[in-house]
């Protein structure tokens, strides 16, 4: 998804990105977290993408992209062939989500996911009191328009990795572009995790 | 005529002569040979804004531009037009442009129909049989005749797409951006099969004389044409035919009979009479050889990722989502072996209709694609 708006995570991602890192961004957009992987963190990097003006977008920015539809699989990459594989705001995204952060952790030696919190008080809040699918700055979508399909919260997510055998090696929990350690699952708005087999 | 203020213009080819004997893979060889090209732009004063385009099955080296003697100019344009030229996606403002005909071929280059020396008879089928590296080698010549140490980019489509990837194989120094438009790794079998029928129809054409009919003062028109509307079924799609021809008949009802009652048997059979009248019929059997033979990593144990490993190209791969003689699939075979080798590529799979084809077309969102890899060139 472009970033219609600063992305907070973006600079957790960058800081646990290490110096030269293989990267592989899936629904990397328009490649601005790639582009700034490169150029801070002297990245390798291949972004993948569906949507043919962001497509378009990544090649302008002289970026290796590669058009495809994450969810049919991630073929074109050999076992371990990354350090990182990122899924940036997509998974949520995703219909099989399961299967994908499998495939994810095939490819690469680890991932980082960052998820829209689910969890955090203001969805709580119109959902449980206002009795409405909540829409936020982050989850800028109604209902019937978003492209969202799986919901989790940030505890869900711990409990999947767990219930998978996924190792969670960092987590971290964003708010108004500052890192939320108290109450996380309640304050934050965005999820980071770093993960692995 | 008027003329786009985007286009190249009026051109004219000339003819480089290559006084050196060429080896061919097969052992065969030449004591010399002649390339038809033709340029667009300017070559910079350090030769590093050289682009090669090369040529498909039936192109040759008038990949754009008009010529001014032609019988109606309007209708002499490049076949890659659409492409070149100041302000199209690849600028002759910034770069040189080669176009090439291919060794063996029947535009001007050293091919069946050229005279050999040696008997004083047009070759025929004595021809060596050329392979898509004997192209490579033959442009390596080309390129040190012009002084270019190394390409700024080879492109091309179908076959002109493997030969720009067998240069980042073979001269990976040689080469800086690789543009593989709708291309494959290697022919499948049914590939393999389409190009034999259309061999056969040319060679039991009694009009072919074993290769020789120039001394015969014939040519197999009947096996060419039905070679080419073979041919152009693959290169279009079933609901691009679909579209433009549906069943539509020519007259107002069934004349039963064979006579061509359906659009789109008249259709190909003016697609097959044009092609007979101009294109070399031995010439047409060398370039589809050239296809079959075509496989890079055979020499490598059949892995293709090793046959790129030392390449040093960008690569840009691009197919189309209605071709199915070389399916995006198959491009995608070719972006595996270079992310092996972490290599710098680039795919794109283009919507279309026009199925094989597409790569000539100016799809708007295949030619914004091509128009920022050449943009982020650096000359």
């Amino acid at each position: 998804m472009s970033a219609a708006y600063v992305r907070p995570d973006f600079d957790v991602v960058t800081n646990w990105v290490s110096q030269g890192a293989s990267v592989l961004d899936l629904g990397c957009g328009d490649g601005e977290l790639l582009a700034r992987l490169q150029r801070e963190r002297g990245s390798i990097g291949y972004g993948v993408e569906i949507e043919d003006t962001a497509v378009l977008a990544c090649l302008n920015r002289g970026l290796n992209v590669l058009q495809g539809n994450i969810e049919s699989g991630l073929n074109l990459f050999d076992d371990g062939a990354f350090d990182v594989v990122i899924l940036s705001q997509t998974l949520q995204a995703t219909r099989h989500t399961e299967a994908l952060v499998r495939e994810v952790l095939r490819v690469g030696k680890s991932a980082i996911v960052t998820l829209p919190n689910f969890g955090h008080w203001s969805v709580r809040w119109q959902l449980g009191v206002g009795g409405r699918m909540p829409v936020s700055k982050r989850l800028p979508y109604q209902w019937y328009d978003t492209p969202n399909v799986h919901f989790s919260t940030i505890t869900d997510f711990d409990v999947f990795c767990a219930d998978k055998g996924i190792i969670v090696e960092r987590r971290a929990a964003l708010a108004g572009g500052r890192a939320v350690t108290f109450l996380p699952n309640v304050r934050g708005e965005t999820a980071v995790f770093q993960i692995r087999k | 005529m008027d003329i786009a203020t985007d286009s190249v213009g009026y051109v004219s080819p000339h003819k480089i002569a290559f006084e050196t004997p060429l080896t061919f893979a097969s052992g065969a060889t030449l004591s010399r040979f002649d390339l038809m090209v033709e340029t667009y732009g300017e070559l910079n004063a350090s030769r590093t804004n050289a682009v090669l385009v090369c040529h498909a099955l039936s192109g040759h080296h008038h990949v754009a531009g008009f010529y001014k003697g032609a019988p109606d100019p309007a209708k002499s344009e490049g076949w890659w037009d659409n492409l070149i030229g100041p302000g199209r996606p690849l600028d002759t403002r910034k770069f040189f442009i080669i176009g090439v005909n291919n060794l063996g071929g029947c535009h001007g280059s050293t091919g069946p129909g050229t005279n050999n020396p040696e008997t004083n008879k047009p070759f025929g089928s004595e021809f060596p049989i050329v392979t898509v590296p004997d192209w490579v080698r033959t442009q390596v010549q080309l390129a040190d005749h012009f002084g270019i140490e190394a390409f700024a980019a080879i492109l091309g489509g179908s076959l002109g797409g493997m030969q720009a990837m067998q240069w980042a194989i073979d001269f990976p120094e040689r080469v800086r951006n690789v543009l593989a438009i709708a291309a494959a790794p290697k022919l499948s079998a049914e590939n393999i099969g389409f190009n034999e029928v259309a061999r056969q129809a040319i060679r039991t054409d009694p009009d072919f004389h074993d290769g020789n009919f120039y001394a015969h003062g014939v040519v197999p028109k009947r096996g060419l044409r039905l070679s080419r509307m073979l041919g152009h079924l693959t290169y279009l799609s079933d609901d691009l035919m679909g579209e433009k021809f549906g069943r539509v008949l020519k007259g107002e009802d069934y004349q039963f009979g064979f006579d061509a009652e359906f659009e789109v048997e008249s259709y190909l059979r003016y697609q097959g009479d044009k092609f007979a009248g101009y294109f070399d019929a031995n010439t047409y059997l060398l370039m589809t050889r050239a296809l079959d033979y075509f496989d890079p990593a055979r020499a490598f144990d059949g892995d293709l990722a090793v046959a790129f490993a030392k390449s040093k190209a960008k690569f840009f791969i691009a197919a189309f989502t209605s071709d199915w003689r070389f399916s995006p699939a198959r491009s995608k075979e070719i972006v595996r072996a270079l992310l092996v080798n972490k290599h710098d590529v680039s795919f794109a799979e283009i919507e279309s209709v026009e199925g094989h084809d597409s790569f000539l077309m100016p799809i708007p969102q295949y030619h914004a694609l091509l128009r920022s890899t050449f943009e982020g060139i650096k000359v």
